[in-house]
C-alpha cells in the first residue's frame, strides 16, 4: 500500500467526569490503531459508549487527543494548534449525524457550501458561484437551492448539503459520522448510493462511521469493530461478514434482524445477555469478557489481548481464543450460563 | 373473535396552516397472540394509529373510526372509561425510555403503582409482584433493582421496566411503538426476545410500530404497511416479504442494505424511491404513491386505489399490483 | 433526482412560512394588543412636538391644578399651570429614550463579552460568571440608584446607570446560549471547515442567539422604562423643568389629596407602556419558539 492519508497509533482519549458526579475518567478510546489508505472506504463500527465517534472527532481535531498520534499524509496533526491546523482543515472534513443541527439554520445554502472556499481563499465572485453550482450538482442538487434555507429542505436535502460543504474542498479525507442513521430508510438508501458513487468520482478515502453494520458492509472495503474504546477486530469486509473471528463482532452480525422472514427464522442467533459496560470503568483484561458467551478465566479476565494480524490479508483480532491460523471460537456453539439460545 | 378490530380509522389535525389529514381509512384487526407489525416511514401514519387506537391524541387532532376490543366498541369511551381500560386491557410501549418514566420514583414504585389502580393491590404485594415482573423481563438481580431510579439504569434495562409495567396487569393488546429503535443492536435483539416470549406466555396481541424491516421480519405474523396515512398493503409476513405486491413495500424492501445479499454480490446499488411522503391536506385524488411510482400510468390518476385481495390473504391498494421481488437486482426502482 | 418534485414543494413552503408567522401573530389576541400599544407609545415620542396641544413648559398662573376636563386641557394641569395632556405626551421622549438606550447599551456591551465567555470557557468564563453573580446580587433598582447618583443627575446617566444594571442578565442569556450553540454540529463544521473564531461567532452564533435576545429585551425595555421613571422620581434622572412621567409622579405626589387625577394619568401612561411591551413580548416569544421548533 501506498502512504496512508491515514494513520492513528495508540489513540487514547479520556474524559474528565464532573466531581458532583463521582469523578473519575470516562475512557472513551483507549489505544486505537487504525490507518486508512489513498481511496480506501474503512468502516468504524461498534455500539453506543464504544468510542467510535470519538475516534473521528479527534481526527478532525474537535478534540485533543490525550495520548497516541494521528498523521495525515505522515505529517503528525495530534497537538497542532490552531494556526498550524490550517493544512489539516484543507485535506480533512466531516458530515454529521443530525441533519437538523448540521445547518446554521440563518444560512442560505449557498452560503453554506461557500464558506469553505471562502475560508481558505480558493475562490471568490462568479468562480466562487459556479463552484458552488457544480457541488450542488454533484449531490444531485439543483442551482436554485442555493438561496434556499435549511428549514425548507428535507432530511435527505439537508443531508445532500452537508456532503458538499464538506467535498467542496476535495478533501482527501472524509469523516462520516453516522451520515445516515437519522434518515428514514428509502432517504438512507439514496445518501449511501451518493457517498458511493462522490467515492468513486472524487476519490477521497472515508472513515464512515456507524452502528449499521449493514450499511458499512455496503460501503466499506474494510471494517474495525469496536468495543468499549478498543478495536476489537479488523479485516477485510468478506473476511468480517463471512469469518468473524471475534465473539464480540459474531454476537453483533447474528444481531442484526435479517429483513427476510424464513432466512431470519432459520438464522442460529446468540442473543448477549446484559449490557454495555460503562466506559468510566471498564471492565479489566478482555473489555469483553463479562458477556462473552465463549470467555475462558482467569485468562480473559486477567490479560489485556493484542490486536494481532493472522490469517493474511490484514485481519487483526484482539481475542485470547483466536489462534494464529485463524481458528476461532464459535459462539453459537459456546456453552455456559451467559449464553442464551434461542429457538 | 379478534383481539382488536381498528375500522375506518380516520385522524385529522388542525393547525395554523388549515387541516392535516394524518391517518385516512385504516382498518386492522389483531388475532390472540399474534403479532402484526405497523410499517412506513416517518409521516406514514403509524404512530398516530397507534395513539388513535389508545385515545391518546392531542387536544388538535380529531378521531373518526370504530375501535372494539374483544367486539367490545370502545371508541366512544370517555376519558375516566377510557383509562380503566388502558394499562389493563390495553398498554404501550414508546420509543424513548428515558421520558416514559418518572425520574422521582423507583421503578419499582412506577410498576407497584398500576397494580395498586388496577388491580387493588397492597403495597407490599404490588412490590413482590413487581420483582416477579422485572424477572419476566430477564432483569437480573431484580430483588435488588426493584428499589433503584430510572436515572441509575441503562436504556436497555429502562425499556425492560417500561414492558414490565406494561404487561403488569397482562393487558390484552399491547402497542409497541418504535421499541427498539433508540437502542443498540445486541440490546434490541434482547428486547425482541422479551417480547417474543411474553406473547407466547402471556397470550399477548402485539402490535408493533416500526420501519425496521428487519425487525418486521424477525418477529411479525402479519404486515400492514402505510403510506401517508393509508393501508397500502397488507398481508402475512412471509408472503408479504417474498411476493410484494405494492411498489411502495417493494421499494423500501430495496432500500435496504442486505449483509446477506451484498456479499453475494446481487445488490448492486440500493433502490430509491425518488420525492418524498406527502403530508395531505384534502383527501387524495389520486393513488398517494402516483407522484413517486415507477408503475405509475393515467388509471392511477383518477381515485386513491381501494385495498384489494391480490392474493388469498394478501391485500394491496394498487392499480398495478403484481408479485415481485426487491432482490436480486431485476427490479431496481430508477 | 427528487429536486424536481421537492422544488415545488418548498416554493409553496416558504412563502406559507412568512404568512403563518404573521398567521401565529394573528391568533394572539393580547400579542396584538400589546403590539398595538407599543406602536402608539413609539408614535407618540416621535412626534410628540407635533401632537402635543401646548407647549409643555408654559405655565398658566390662572388656570393651576384644574381637574381633567376643564375647558382647554383634556387632562387638567398641574401646579404651575402646564397642560397634563402635553407633558405627558413630551415626556413619553424621555421614557421611552431611557428605556430603549439603556437596554440597547446593555446589549452591545454585553453580548460579546457573554459570547466570549460561552465560547472560550476556562478562566475568562469563570471571571466573567463571578463577576455578573456579584453584581446581579444587587436589586436592579437600588444597583440603578446608587450608580445614578455617582455619576449625577441626567438623562445620559440615568440611562447609563440603567444599562449597567441590566448587563448582567444579558450577559449570562448571551453565554447560556453559545455553550449551546458550541455544541451544535453546524458549529463544528464551521471549525472543521477552517473558519476562524471570529467567524464562528459573528456568522454562526450571533444570528443565532438574537431571537432570545429580543425577547429578552421586550420585557427588559418596560422594566428600563421603570426604572428611568423611579429615577426621575427621586431627582436622579431628567431634571425639572423638562417633562418626564417619573418627575410629574413625583411633583403629584404633594397634591395627591388634592389632585389625585395628576398623579394617575403619568402612572397611567407606564403601566399601559410596560404592559404593552410585556404582551407584545410574550407573544414574539411564543411565535419566534414554535418557528425554531418546526
Amino acid at each position: 500500500m501506498s502512504e496512508p492519508v491515514l494513520e492513528i497509533s495508540g489513540l487514547r482519549k479520556y474524559f474528565d467526569v464532573d466531581r458532583s458526579r463521582g469523578g473519575g475518567k470516562v475512557y472513551a478510546v483507549d489505544g486505537v490503531d487504525l490507518s486508512i489508505g489513498p481511496g480506501e472506504m474503512v468502516g468504524l463500527v461498534g455500539e453506543s459508549g464504544s468510542g467510535k465517534s470519538t475516534v473521528g472527532k479527534c481526527v478532525v481535531r474537535l478534540l485533543e487527543p490525550t495520548a497516541g498520534s494521528i498523521k495525515i499524509h505522515g505529517r503528525d496533526v495530534t497537538h497542532l494548534r490552531q494556526r498550524s491546523l490550517r493544512h489539516l482543515r484543507r485535506q480533512v472534513h466531516m458530515v454529521f449525524q443530525d441533519p437538523h443541527s448540521s445547518l446554521n439554520p440563518r444560512m442560505q445554502v449557498g452560503a453554506v457550501v461557500a464558506e469553505p472556499l471562502r475560508m481558505h481563499r480558493i475562490a471568490r465572485g462568479k468562480d466562487l458561484t459556479r463552484r458552488v453550482d457544480e457541488m450542488l450538482e454533484r449531490v444531485g442538487l439543483g442551482p436554485e437551492m442555493r438561496s434556499r434555507y435549511p428549514h425548507e429542505l428535507s432530511g435527505g436535502q439537508r443531508q445532500r448539503v452537508g456532503l458538499a460543504r464538506s467535498l467542496v474542498l476535495e478533501p482527501s479525507l472524509l469523516i462520516a459520522d453516522e451520515p445516515v442513521s437519522a434518515l428514514d430508510v428509502s432517504v438512507q438508501a439514496s445518501i449511501i448510493n451518493l457517498l458511493l458513487d462522490l467515492q468513486r468520482d472524487m476519490g477521497f478515502s472515508c472513515l464512515f462511521i456507524a452502528h449499521d453494520l449493514a450499511a458499512v458492509e455496503f460501503l466499506c472495503n474494510r471494517v474495525a469493530v469496536m468495543y468499549l474504546g478498543r478495536i476489537v477486530e479488523e479485516s477485510s469486509r468478506e473476511e468480517l461478514f463471512k469469518h468473524p473471528r471475534h465473539p464480540y463482532s459474531q454476537s453483533l452480525l447474528s444481531a442484526i434482524p435479517l429483513p427476510d422472514p424464513p432466512v431470519q427464522r432459520e438464522r442460529k442467533r446468540v442473543v448477549l445477555t446484559g449490557d454495555i459496560p460503562s466506559p468510566v470503568n471498564p471492565p479489566s483484561g478482555c473489555h469483553f469478557h463479562t458477556r462473552c458467551p465463549v470467555a475462558e478465566l482467569p485468562l480473559c479476565r486477567d490479560r489485556d489481548p493484542e490486536l494481532i494480524a493472522h490469517h493474511g490479508q490484514g485481519h487483526r483480532t484482539a481475542c485470547h481464543l483466536v489462534h494464529a491460523d485463524g481458528t476461532a471460537p464459535d459462539i453459537t456453539k459456546g456453552a455456559g450460563p451467559l449464553v442464551h439460545h434461542e429457538t | 373473535m379478534a383481539r382488536l378490530e381498528v375500522e375506518d380509522l380516520h385522524v385529522r389535525f388542525d393547525t395554523d396552516e388549515g387541516q392535516t389529514l394524518a391517518v385516512n381509512g385504516v382498518s386492522f384487526s389483531v388475532e390472540p397472540g399474534e403479532v402484526l407489525a405497523l410499517v412506513g416511514e416517518s409521516g406514514c401514519g403509524k404512530s398516530m394509529t397507534a395513539m388513535a387506537t389508545m385515545g391518546l391524541l392531542p387536544p388538535a387532532a380529531s378521531r373518526s373510526g370504530s375501535i372494539r376490543l374483544e367486539g367490545r366498541e370502545i371508541s366512544g369511551l370517555s376519558g375516566r372509561e377510557m383509562r380503566r381500560i388502558l394499562g389493563r386491557e390495553i398498554s404501550m410501549i414508546f420509543q424513548e425510555p428515558m421520558t416514559s418514566l418518572n425520574p422521582v420514583f423507583t421503578v419499582g414504585y412506577q410498576i407497584g403503582e398500576v397494580l395498586r389502580r388496577h388491580e387493588g393491590l397492597s403495597r407490599k404485594k404490588a412490590r413482590l409482584r413487581a420483582i416477579e415482573l422485572l424477572d419476566l423481563v430477564r432483569i437480573p438481580a431484580a430483588d435488588r433493582r426493584v428499589d433503584e431510579y430510572p436515572h441509575q439504569m441503562s436504556g436497555g434495562m429502562r425499556q425492560r421496566v417500561m414492558i414490565a409495567m406494561a404487561v403488569a396487569c397482562n393487558p390484552k393488546v399491547l402497542l409497541a411503538d418504535e421499541p427498539t429503535t433508540a437502542l443498540d443492536v445486541t440490546i434490541q435483539a434482547q428486547i425482541l426476545d422479551i417480547v417474543r416470549d411474553l406473547q407466547h406466555q402471556l397470550d399477548t396481541s402485539v402490535v408493533m410500530i416500526t420501519h425496521d424491516l428487519g425487525v418486521v421480519a424477525d418477529i411479525a405474523d402479519r404486515v400492514v404497511v402505510m403510506y401517508a396515512g393509508h393501508v397500502v398493503e397488507t398481508g402475512a409476513v412471509d408472503e408479504l416479504f417474498a411476493s410484494t405486491q405494492h411498489p411502495y413495500t417493494l421499494g423500501l424492501l430495496g432500500s435496504v442494505p442486505r449483509p446477506d445479499l451484498v456479499l453475494a454480490d446481487v445488490q448492486g446499488r440500493l433502490a430509491e424511491i425518488p420525492g418524498m411522503v406527502p403530508t395531505l391536506h384534502e383527501p387524495p385524488t389520486e393513488c398517494v404513491f402516483a407522484p413517486r411510482c415507477p408503475r405509475v400510468s393515467d388509471d392511477c390518476r383518477t381515485e386513491m386505489p381501494r385495498l384489494a385481495e391480490t392474493a388469498p390473504g394478501q391485500w394491496a391498494a394498487c392499480v398495478h399490483p403484481g408479485v415481485a421481488r426487491a432482490h436480486p437486482t431485476e427490479v431496481v426502482l430508477p | 433526482m427528487s429536486a424536481a418534485g421537492a422544488t415545488v414543494r418548498v416554493g409553496r413552503r416558504r412563502s406559507a412560512g412568512r404568512s403563518r408567522f404573521v398567521a401565529r401573530f394573528r391568533r394572539r389576541p393580547l400579542a396584538l394588543i400589546g403590539l398595538v400599544g407599543v406602536v402608539v407609545v413609539v408614535v407618540v415620542a416621535l412626534a410628540a412636538p407635533l401632537l402635543a396641544p401646548y407647549d409643555p413648559a408654559a405655565s398658566d398662573y390662572s388656570a393651576i391644578l384644574q381637574g381633567p376636563g376643564s375647558p382647554g386641557h383634556l387632562l387638567g394641569t398641574d401646579d404651575l399651570g402646564r397642560d397634563v395632556l402635553s407633558r405627558l405626551i413630551v415626556g413619553s421622549r424621555a421614557s421611552l429614550t431611557a428605556g430603549v438606550f439603556a437596554t440597547l447599551l446593555a446589549l452591545v456591551v454585553a453580548v460579546p463579552i457573554g459570547m466570549v465567555a460561552g465560547y472560550y470557557r476556562g478562566w475568562v468564563d469563570v471571571i466573567v460568571s463571578r463577576v455578573t453573580d456579584v453584581v446581579l446580587s444587587f436589586p436592579f433598582l437600588i444597583l440603578a440608584v446608587g450608580l445614578a447618583a455617582i455619576l449625577g443627575p441626567s438623562l445620559k446617566n440615568a440611562t447609563i446607570a440603567l444599562a449597567v444594571g441590566q448587563l448582567p442578565m444579558f450577559v449570562r442569556i448571551t453565554r447560556g446560549e453559545v455553550m449551546g450553540l458550541r455544541e451544535q454540529e453546524y458549529v463544528q463544521a464551521a471549525v472543521i471547515n477552517g473558519a476562524p473564531t471570529r467567524v464562528v461567532l459573528r456568522r454562526h452564533m450571533l444570528p443565532n442567539i438574537l431571537s432570545p435576545l429580543i425577547v429578552q429585551s421586550t420585557v427588559a425595555i418596560p422594566g428600563a422604562i421603570i426604572g428611568a421613571a423611579v429615577l426621575s422620581f427621586l431627582g436622579l434622572g431628567v431634571q425639572p423643568p423638562t417633562a418626564a412621567w417619573g418627575t410629574m409622579l413625583s411633583q403629584a405626589q404633594q397634591y395627591v389629596s388634592q389632585a389625585p387625577w395628576f398623579a394617575v394619568f403619568p402612572g397611567l401612561a407606564i403601566a399601559v407602556t410596560t404592559l404593552s411591551f410585556n404582551l407584545f413580548g410574550d407573544g414574539l416569544r411564543d411565535v419566534l419558539d414554535v418557528r425554531l421548533a418546526s
